[in-house]
């Protein structure tokens, strides 16, 4: 960056700003090889049936995760658990509430069909 | 508790703006629980989608008939691209508050950001003329249209508010109300750019392989 702000700005703040640039930058990088590593799955036909599904939805899972931690900095270590916390029980109650879901439709389906 | 500490998601305006720092917990946590619940909204036609998809099909053309994958992977990397250039004009936000920088990020934030629903309504108009796959033939279809459409909405309106955030910031300037406003749709773009992962993994992906 050729703008580098006021000369009194002391030189630590410089080095949260590379830190936190880098989580940004990080997180691209990152975000770009699941993504892309998720539709070569698909594209190169990596995997089929059921192993193709799973491998998906764990890709899924990690890249949310990484979207998590670099794109909306929540982590482990240095938090205020509440923002976390907060996740853990939304994606308990998602869990739930999706699960329930495609059970019991799935159970509609299985009577009607029948 | 130290004003260095890290106090809310998103990027915090610790060790640049103390005032705005202590300013933001309240607000931006609020505003996470109000993500977290329209998180649970999603959840539910994810739901819808995952049973409808493969109960729902009615007769009517299979995901694996109509979806594109070069388009989902393009609005992909338009999305997450579009994200990343949130991340850097908040970073010129809080390091350096130049106008003329954060309004050229927020300028290439917003453009990314239409382009990708322009390129979801060409899908739609792709799979409704050619494919003739409207929302009424099947389950299957009205549940993708709900999901993605919301989605897509949900995208719009982030758009919206940010051509008003653009307008704030030339006029008011980086007040700690505009920040924090900032802030928050920060939190609202990153969360978009979760939930699409939902959308191209369980939607199309999970389509085209089963």
């Amino acid at each position: 960056m050729s703008n580098r702000g006021p000369a009194d700005t002391p030189p630590s703040e410089y080095e949260d700003e590379g830190r936190e640039r880098l989580s940004y930058v990080v997180g691209l990088v990152l975000a770009l090889l699941l993504t892309t590593g998720a539709f070569a799955v698909v594209w190169l036909d990596l995997l089929s049936g059921g192993a193709a599904l799973a491998a998906l939805g764990l890709l899924a899972l990690v890249q949310a995760v990484v979207h998590l931690r670099y794109f909306l900095h929540i982590d482990l270590a240095r938090s205020h658990r509440d923002d976390l916390l907060l996740i853990l029980f939304t994606v308990l109650i998602l869990l739930i509430m999706v699960s329930g879901t495609i059970w019991i439709l799935y159970d509609q389906h299985i009577r009607m069909m029948a | 508790m130290s004003l260095s500490e890290r106090l809310h998601p998103g990027l915090n305006l610790a060790g640049t703006d103390p005032e705005g720092h202590e300013a933001a917990e309240e607000v931006l946590f609020g505003f996470w629980i109000f993500l977290m619940s329209d998180l649970v909204l999603f959840a539910v036609l994810f739901a819808t989608y995952a049973a409808m998809s493969v109960q729902g099909i009615a007769g009517g053309p299979r995901p694996a008939e109509v979806f594109d994958l070069t388009a989902a992977f393009l609005e992909t990397m338009l999305l997450l691209l579009s994200s990343f250039a949130f991340g850097f004009a908040m970073l010129e936000m809080k390091y350096r508050e130049n106008r003329r920088r954060v309004l050229s990020w927020l300028l290439v934030t917003g453009v990314l950001g239409a382009a990708f629903v322009g390129m979801e309504l060409h899908d739609y108009y792709v799979m409704i003329t050619a494919h003739a796959a409207p929302p009424q033939a099947s389950g299957f279809l009205s549940a993708y249209y709900l999901l993605t459409g919301t989605h897509a909405l949900h995208v719009s309106s982030g758009l919206v508010w940010m051509a008003i955030m653009a307008v704030q910031v030339m006029v008011i300037g980086f007040s700690t109300p505009v920040k924090l406003r900032l802030m928050r749709l920060a939190l609202f773009w990153h969360m978009l750019d979760v939930v699409w992962i939902g959308i191209f993994t369980f939607v199309y992906l999970f389509g085209v392989v089963s």
